[in-house]
């Protein structure tokens, strides 16, 4: 080679030879291997390219010891190269391109080259146009105002005679291409496909998925083209194409009912690979080319989603798919799981159904972690709709919560919430528990919410409900959501057998650790209540202990004065406190003076409470006793929504409440729309209002902080009149979206209505909007709802009130629009109600 | 389709990027971080997949090397880490057992073979053959005219 006029330079890691004429070999010893590699052309060619100017830089760069050292051979460099691209024309112009996009990499600015790229994409010479482009790629994005500069470099290049040029064309096209270089150059990429080079036609394919990604509408320009690029034999072709039948498809129904007359073409295609021998070009550890395969199976579930033709063409192949591919190695469970997503999504034949659950399960069972993740993630989606064949795998998926791998766990929690029955739910809530007390710290915000919707759902008895609930607040009590408070002090309300047994309980937890919140005010609002039961000592349920006025006292002191009490838990302790004053005997004087103190506390909220506590004692103490007496049992507004009218306080506070309520500002006026409007939709429909907002159980109101203040808005809409169960009535149940509506009646003319939705999907809706239209002479106000999403699986439930006005008596009607997004795609439905529970015949 | 394909050493020394959707310096910047937090961090042994926005991450580590690939929802994972390792040995059979060095040094050509290999965030060939074809013979064409424009005239 040096003969023949070469200069030689070897990389660093070259530094003796060893030639062997005879052999016509060289071999060189690499130290950090320990052994002799062979050279072979490909290294004198290294070295030979115009890469050594570049090595010496990245040399210099790395040997520089501290941060401050480099950043001088950088800026020294760059400098360097900022002349040399001033200059017009010299042969290292390559060397220094390369050089800046390394010092980019690095992470230093390196603006000042993109017109050396424009220049260099310009040049003529192959290796400066191949760095130019390379620079595009990297610093040049459509917002820049260079980059339309090179779309003329782009439009010659891509009918150059030289194949490569073609395509660093094609490639930065695909790359970086803005909107208007697509639409410029969509035609030509159009002729490409057409080419009769499979290596240019393979790049034009996927040329074209980017331009039909930027610019939609240009996607029919090269349906055809698509249609007919099916029949190649070339693997990259048909790989390109498949991907851009997949995403015209995606784009357009039009595209896709057009498509889907490929299927039996595609069939024939995913067959040759599977039944065929030996490739050796495209085979992978006994796959023949798993990437073709897996792209094809993806493009035929959107064929066959929701269409029993396609599916049905389809089945026997994937069957066939199912059962022949190896699962020994990754590649072969790759093709499985692509198979398995595509059976279960399409109208598959419950026998293949079965088997797609069947290798999931196999799944399950596989030594690679990465196996059992995915397993899990698909068994997820499915859980809703094919619930019984997942349950059979339930031992597998619990004992994945004590896997050590945090993603596994995550989809094990996932996916044991949603298989919890009420056949089952003794044995899973003891997994579960014991995966609480052990879990990572990021998931037991999901842990405690998921037992506690599970134990809320099938619960097999109350003491056991009521005992869940303390054991998820002892272990993650920091964790738990807002509304767990008042749903908990509802709960034990309503279970008027067990009063005994869980003060009780939560008082000897509260002895024990006062540093979770939750659990801290449940036990201060029950010992309020209930202290006459716990002082009396005997309990059925558990062993009675001695608890004296003192020790009730102390430990509601405790509470009031540590400092890991938050101010809501000081408002419970100092309430309770007070509460205990018509409960016990002798202490009576120690509760006086401990409300006095907290007279002149610093916490506002605290002070007033005191302040009237106080008052309550000197001048309305003939109404303290009925004042504090025992808060009636709550009602629930509708199925297992508490709706937020729980309420903490005592009935004085919602006396006080209510005088509050008079003075704050209403909801703003609704609009009175009648059932033509709604119809015509000429007026702007009802906009659900968004002021204040309702007790939102998983809303935060920016007005109010604190759970004491919630009360401004709990009783928003309904008077604290005797709370008296309204019958509710479904008017509403499509694609697991089910709406109920419970009406009260509230004066002569007045009407309140709930309307609560809620959705059993396991797919999350967002979006969820309610419109409600009545005839002309009712006066309507929508209030604004709990929320506007709903999670899957009936997680949550959304509300919302609507006040009816009816002077006339009319015949009472309401027209109700559901407007929600599930999975992408908007829906909208409307609903007429007739009748309305709870309304006399002979009322409204 | 991919999102972007991160290099990195285990210093979360950045070694190769590639973005397949534009966007500013600074998210590909915030990006970068992240994914090297979030995958140095994960201990040993553990499942190759993450879940990070709406994106899943692979990732897989060579020698002193991390390869994170960042897809959207619908791709397959077990066929991004069949992606990723088809990449190594691309590489491997280019630079003759390829190591850290070898992708410092001739990052250039580490971005040429991939751009070979994936294009527009989608797989452009699967066939191993064909792309270190086509590297070789756009290397050839380089070293040709490198040779005429350099060889003195007689």
């Amino acid at each position: 080679l040096a003969d023949a006029g070469f200069v030689l330079t070897f990389p660093a890691w070259i530094d003796t030879i060893w030639v062997s004429s005879q052999l016509n070999a060289a071999v060189c010893w690499r130290g950090s291997l320990k052994r002799f590699t062979f050279l072979n052309y490909r290294h004198f060619y290294r070295a030979m390219s115009p890469s050594v100017p570049l090595q010496e830089m990245i040399r210099a760069i790395r040997s520089a010891r501290t941060q401050c050292e480099e950043r001088g051979v950088i800026q020294r460099e760059c400098a360097a190269i900022r002349a040399q691209f001033r200059q017009t024309d010299n042969g290292g112009r390559s060397h220094n391109l390369a050089k800046l996009l390394y010092v980019h990499m690095l992470g230093y600015p390196a603006h000042f080259g993109q017109m050396e790229c424009v220049r260099m994409i310009g040049s003529s010479r192959y290796s400066e146009k191949r760095v130019g482009y390379l620079g595009a790629m990297m610093l040049l994005d459509e917002k820049q105002d260079a980059s339309l500069l090179i779309t003329n470099s782009i439009k010659n290049d891509l009918s150059h005679s030289n194949q490569h040029v073609q395509s660093l064309a094609l490639c930065t096209l695909a790359c970086m291409g803005s909107a208007e270089m697509c639409r410029d150059l969509a035609p030509e990429i159009n002729r490409l496909l057409r080419s009769s080079n499979s290596y240019i036609k393979k790049k034009a394919a996927l040329c074209a998925v980017h331009i039909v990604r930027k610019v939609q509408d240009l996607g029919e320009l090269f349906v055809p083209s698509a249609h007919s690029l099916l029949s190649e034999k070339n693997h990259g072709v048909l790989h390109g194409t498949v991907v851009l039948i997949t995403e015209l498809c995606e784009r357009s129904p039009e595209a896709l009912e057009r498509f889907r007359k490929t299927v039996p073409d595609l069939v024939q295609i995913m067959k040759g690979l599977v039944i065929s021998g030996y490739s050796p070009d495209h085979d992978v550890a006994g796959v023949s080319d798993p990437f073709l395969q897996v792209r094809i199976l993806r493009l035929l579930r959107i064929l066959g989603r929701n269409n029993e033709a396609a599916s049905d063409a389809m089945n026997d192949l994937l069957a066939q798919v199912a059962t022949n591919t190896d699962s020994t190695k990754t590649v072969g469970n790759a093709v499985l799981y692509e198979t398995v997503l595509t059976v279960l999504d399409i109208k598959s034949e419950s026998g293949l159904r079965v088997l797609a659950v069947n290798i999931l399960g196999r799944f399950l069972l596989n030594n690679d972690r990465n196996i059992r993740y995915i397993a899990m993630t698909s068994l997820q989606k499915i859980v809703a709709t094919d619930h019984n064949a997942v349950q059979r795998h339930r031992g597998t998926i619990v004992d994945c919560l004590k896997d050590q791998d945090a993603s596994v766990k995550r989809r094990a929690l996932e996916l044991s919430l949603a298989l919890v029955s009420a056949s089952n739910i003794r044995s899973m809530m003891k997994e579960l528990l014991i995966f609480l007390s052990s879990c990572p710290p990021e998931l037991r915000a999901q842990a405690a919410s998921g037992i506690f919707n599970a134990a809320e759902r099938y619960a097999p008895s109350q003491r056991w409900h009521i005992d869940t609930i303390l054991h998820v607040l002892t272990t993650a009590g920091g964790d738990v959501r807002d509304e767990t408070v008042p749903n908990l002090i509802q709960l034990i309300t309503n279970t008027s057998e067990l009063h005994c047994y869980t003060v009780h309980k939560l008082y000897r937890a509260l002895l024990t650790d006062i540093s979770q919140q939750p659990l801290v005010q449940v036990a201060c609002w029950c010992i309020g209540e209930y202290g006459d039961l716990l002082l009396k000592g005997e309990c059925q349920e558990t062993e009675a202990v001695q608890v004296t006025e003192d020790d009730v006292l102390d430990a509601l002191e405790i509470v009031l004065q540590s400092h890991m009490s938050t101010p809501t838990t000081r408002g419970f302790a100092l309430t309770a406190t007070m509460k205990l004053s018509t409960r016990i005997t002798d202490n009576v004087d120690r509760i006086r003076s401990i409300v006095s103190i907290y007279g002149s506390c610093i916490d506002v909220e605290l002070q007033q409470r005191a302040v009237e506590y106080n008052a309550l004692f000197k001048k309305y103490d003939h109404m303290r006793a009925a004042v504090l007496e025992r808060m009636p049992v709550i009602q629930k507004n509708s199925l297992g929504q508490t709706n937020g009218e729980v309420s903490e306080e005592t009935i004085k506070e919602t006396q006080l409440a209510k005088v509050r309520l008079d003075e704050t500002p209403q909801q703003p006026a609704g609009q009175v729309c009648d059932l033509l409007d709604l119809l015509g939709g000429s007026q702007e429909p009802l906009q659900p209002c968004s002021l204040l907002g309702d007790p939102a159980l998983s809303q935060p109101t920016t007005a109010l902080t604190s759970a004491g203040g919630d009360l401004l808005d709990l009783l928003g809409g309904l008077e604290p009149t005797p709370l008296t169960p309204a019958p509710t009535v479904t008017v509403y149940e499509k694609n697991g979206v089910t709406l109920t509506l419970s009406c009260e009646q509230q004066s002569d003319s007045g009407l309140t209505i709930t309307l609560t939705a809620s959705n059993s999907t396991d797919s999350d809706i967002s979006s969820f909007t309610l419109q409600a239209a009545v005839p002309k002479s009712v006066q309507l106000q929508m209030r604004s709802p709990s929320r506007d999403s709903l999670p899957a699986r009936g997680a949550a439930k959304l509300t919302q009130l609507v006040v009816l006005n009816n002077p006339n008596k009319v015949n009472l009607k309401m027209r109700i629009r559901v407007s929600y997004t599930s999975q992408g795609s908007v829906i909208q439905d409307t609903v007429q109600v007739d009748s309305f529970p709870g309304l006399s015949a002979a009322g409204l | 389709m991919m999102r972007f394909l991160l290099l990195f050493s285990r210093q979360g020394r950045l070694r190769l990027q590639k973005w397949f959707t534009a966007m500013s310096e600074r998210e590909k910047k915030k990006i970068m971080r992240e994914m090297t937090t979030m995958v140095l961090a994960r201990p040993p042994r553990t499942c190759n997949f993450l879940q990070w926005k709406d994106l899943k991450i692979v990732y897989k580590r060579y020698a002193s090397l991390y390869f994170c690939l960042g897809v959207e929802d619908e791709e397959n994972e077990l066929l991004a880490l069949e992606i990723i390792h088809r990449y190594v040995e691309l590489l491997d059979k280019y630079f003759g057992n390829v190591c850290e060095l070898d992708i410092i040094f001739n990052f250039e050509k580490a971005y040429f073979i991939l751009d070979e290999f994936l294009m527009g965030g989608e797989i452009q060939e699967t066939s191993k053959q064909i792309v270190n074809r086509a590297i070789e013979s756009s290397d050839m064409l380089q070293e040709t005219m490198e040779e005429y424009m350099s060889k003195p005239a007689f």
